[in-house]
């Protein structure tokens, strides 16, 4: 349909023609709005941080002591993973509008795999986590019993499941979103004349990495000097 | 005759036969806005009917139908029905759709399909709020505003309707996505920002409060999901997590929400004052600039809502300065449309005569408001009916008024048609004695104390409930002939053509009536701007088939 769309002309008084912007085959407009959604989650990790950032300055010992027991080898793993399958899809999109079709699928291939690797490194970290007691729902985090640990930690750990949550979330969205790439391009509905949707999907890699890389600092390194590379 | 978008349609998926599929999957503008009419008129009737057994149980001090917990069931499911479901998507759901596209000149919103996915996103929403009447918990008795820590403690049914919040809300993200690119890129060629119609500046900085205010109420709603659920602790006392900071991050998008609440009535208000005065709109440019500076400065008022919650005064302070700056752009609208209608050739049909009835009612909204701006005055207002009489002289006086002085005006632009004139003002003014019977006791209770959300009261308040429940009365008897009205216009009104206003702005400048499947024959040039006025007569004449001027 795309395809064979022909732009309207509109004439002024003039005489002098103008060529219509439609909605079809309109690229920048395509962007502009995936940009505009991307805003939106920015917007949205960015009143997460608020919260943490107030309750840091509530319970700075806390926040610190608790960073320290996590994983900084695993999280820091993840964090190289991670910007490698942001290069990896970066490529694709230059392979794609360099019209190497094939290797630009080889390069979604490779960022799907490492968004794999990162869940599963994700989900290792995660059920150490659990089996240290530390989890949602878990006495550690609960007031009130002897396990309870300081309001302070108790709300750090909140924050870090839910916010490592909310970004793994992404990622398995990011995965789905790839894979209907690859379907798309298979069926020749992505190709290197319209390539938007692979643009978008690139540019929403590229908001979850950098989230990411915000993430990473704030739960990971604010411990590092006293906790060591292992946590728990 | 000439085929209408009723006879024809583009859909999302393939091309169904069956009428009732082609309505289902339709991504044409001017349809899918026809389809949330019709859905969010259907809740609002809900809601009001929730509001007359409040008014009924009112009638009395002590307990009449209802007992309290069921009181505060409906005032959640009437504020959260009013807020989430109908005024919120609201005008740029109907409006924004129907006539926005049309008054800059394009086929259709930028992305055609999302706007249909958004509706049923809308639906999906909607349908999962409404569930939550027939679970065993039982409909949320919050309030509207959710706060913690009894929304984490109370029995009822809140996890659907935080979760149905948070789908509306991204219905309403999406929307205005949808309408900022639009109104970035498919304007027709020559109509910069400053010749748009006021209406589409009006969505287009609703549009920004929509993308840059909603995310934060939707990870508010999250976290507080997660804390239900999870426990994790940051609003809940127990675990050193503080409950105001749900607040604050409440506010941080209700605030604005009630500009984009209002916004896109304001731009109902600047078409309808010059059509109606058939004279050129008084400073245009202040119209616009003031829609988006509205709009800023929104965002950074959300305290006033904290003035008894806790905070420190300097932040009072701030917040309460703060809030006085709206009201400077809003006044300078006031000042234009009063302006504009000066020495003008006033024509008061029905669209006018709601407009001018909002001027009274929504002034008086918005001044009670300055003054529960003021932190000692607040003090004392808030959480009383006062409070409760200003933000619905404010959304039912200001909002919902133009919403339907905007039914009135582009009736003949959906349907071809006209209602019956006479009758229509019968209608006006019904609801604007009823409501304003209604509401303005309320101020009175409010300031002698009659705090809000309660079900029963001092003996000493009933009076005011008594006239409240009689302008209930009439305000719906009034809204139920007005609606009685439009069906009948529809039904059997007798045919318009194209411009029965005399009006400038393109959407009235179709090739036929009601508008075809893709709206003008052929995109204009613009060299104009929206409100050209001669001695009464519109400048700008068009040769409908070719859309080149002829004047
Ligand atoms: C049909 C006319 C209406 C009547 C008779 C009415 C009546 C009421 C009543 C009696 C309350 C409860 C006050 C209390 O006990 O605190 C209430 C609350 C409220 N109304 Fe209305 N209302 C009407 C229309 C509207 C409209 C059009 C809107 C918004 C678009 C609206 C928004 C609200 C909100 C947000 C609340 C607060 C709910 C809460 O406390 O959580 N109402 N209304
Ligand atoms: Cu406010």
């Amino acid at each position: 349909m795309a395809h064979e769309y022909i732009p309207e002309i509109s004439t002024d008084r003039d005489g002098t023609e103008h060529v219509v912007q439609g909605w079809q085959d309109d690229f920048y407009g395509g962007k502009l709005g995936f940009w505009l959604f991307m805003f939106t989650e920015v917007l949205m990790f960015g009143a997460m941080f608020l919260v943490l950032t107030y309750y840091k300055m509530l319970h700075p010992a806390d926040f610190v002591a608790a960073s320290a027991s996590l994983n900084r080898f695993l999280g820091g793993t993840n964090t190289v993973i991670l910007l490698v399958s942001a290069l990896t899809m970066g490529l694709s999109l230059l392979k794609m509008r360099a019209g190497d079709v094939k290797g630009a699928k080889l390069m979604i291939w490779a960022t799907i795999i490492l968004a794999l690797m990162f869940l599963s490194i994700k989900a290792v970290e995660w059920t150490a986590e659990y089996n240290h007691g530390v989890f949602l729902g878990l006495d550690a985090l609960q007031s009130g019993n002897p396990h309870s640990k300081p309001f302070g930690e108790i709300l750090f750990f909140g924050m870090y499941f839910t916010m490592t949550g909310i970004h793994g979330f992404h990622i398995i969205i990011g995965i789905g979103l790839m894979v209907w790439l690859l379907k798309r391009i298979n069926a020749g509905k992505v190709s290197p004349e319209h390539h938007i949707l692979h643009w978008n999907i690139a540019l929403y890699w590229d908001i979850v990495h950098l989230i990411w890389v915000f993430v990473f600092p704030y739960f990971y390194m604010i411990g590092a000097a006293s906790g060591g590379t292992g946590g728990h | 005759m000439s085929k209408s978008y009723f006879d024809e349609t583009h859909c999302a998926i393939g091309h169904p036969k069956s009428t009732f599929m082609q309505w289902m999957l339709t991504v044409d503008h001017k349809r899918i806005g026809l389809m949330y009419a019709a859905v969010m008129f259907t809740f609002f009737f809900i809601a009001v009917s929730t509001a007359l057994l409040m008014r009924f149980e009112l009638f009395a001090p002590g307990q009449q139908f209802i007992d309290g917990d069921t009181f505060n069931q409906a005032f959640t499911l009437h504020g959260v029905i009013m807020i989430f479901l109908f005024i919120v998507p609201g005008i740029p759901a109907v409006f924004g759709n129907i006539v926005m596209p049309l008054m800059i000149g394009a086929k259709d919103v930028s992305f055609p399909r999302l706007n249909w996915f958004t509706f049923w996103l809308y639906i999906f929403g909607s349908a999962i709020a409404i569930a939550s009447l027939f679970t065993d918990a039982g409909f949320a008795d919050t309030g509207w505003t959710f706060y913690a820590p009894y929304s984490l403690n109370t029995g009822t049914n809140v996890i659907f309707t935080l979760v149905a919040a948070f789908v509306l809300g991204m219905a309403s993200i999406l929307t205005g996505l949808n309408f900022l690119v639009t109104i970035h890129r498919l304007r027709a060629p020559g109509m910069t920002f400053f010749k748009m119609p006021l209406f589409v500046w009006g969505i287009y900085a609703t549009a920004w409060i929509q993308l840059l205010a909603t995310p934060v109420v939707g990870i508010t709603l999250i976290l507080a999901i997660m804390e239900k659920y999870f426990g994790i602790g940051i609003f809940d006392p127990s675990k050193g997590g503080d409950p105001v900071l749900f607040e604050h991050l409440f506010w941080i998008y209700s605030h604005p929400a009630v500009y984009l609440m209002i916004l896109p009535a304001f731009g109902i208000m600047s078409e309808i004052i010059p059509v109606f005065s058939r004279r050129e709109i008084f400073g245009y440019r202040t119209i616009a600039l003031s829609s988006a500076s509205i709009a800023g400065i929104g965002y950074l008022v959300w305290g006033h809502h904290l003035y008894t919650s806790g905070m420190a005064d300097i932040a009072k302070t701030v917040f309460s300065l703060l809030t006085f700056f709206v009201a400077i752009p809003t006044g300078i609208k006031f000042y234009d449309w009063i302006a504009t209608m000066y020495k003008g050739k006033i024509v008061l049909s029905t669209p006018m005569l709601w407009a001018m009835g909002t001027i009274i009612t929504f002034a008086i909204g918005g001044l009670t408001g300055v003054t529960i701006a003021m932190i000692g005055v607040d003090i004392h207002l808030q959480d009383t009916y006062y409070t409760v009489a200003h933000f619905h002289y404010a959304m039912l006086g200001g909002v919902v008024f133009l919403f339907f002085a905007g039914m009135h005006y582009w009736f003949p632009l959906v349907t071809g048609k006209m209602y019956d004139e006479p009758k229509a003002k019968i209608a006006f003014y019904m609801q604007f004695v009823g409501f304003n019977l209604l509401w303005f006791p309320m101020f009175i209770a409010g300031f002698l104390g009659m705090p809000r959300r309660y079900f029963d009261y001092l003996p000493e308040f009933q009076i005011y409930h008594q006239f409240s429940f009689f302008g209930a009365l009439l305000f719906v008897a009034g809204l139920v002939f007005m609606f009685w009205v439009f069906y009948k216009g529809w039904t059997k009104g007798e045919k318009v053509g194209p411009n029965p206003w005399h009006a400038t702005t393109l959407e009235w400048h179709m090739p036929t009536s009601p508008p075809p499947l893709e709206n003008h024959s052929k995109v204009p040039y613009v060299d104009f701007d929206p409100y050209e006025y001669h001695h009464g007569e519109p400048v700008v004449k068009f040769d409908y088939e070719t859309m080149r001027r002829i004047d």
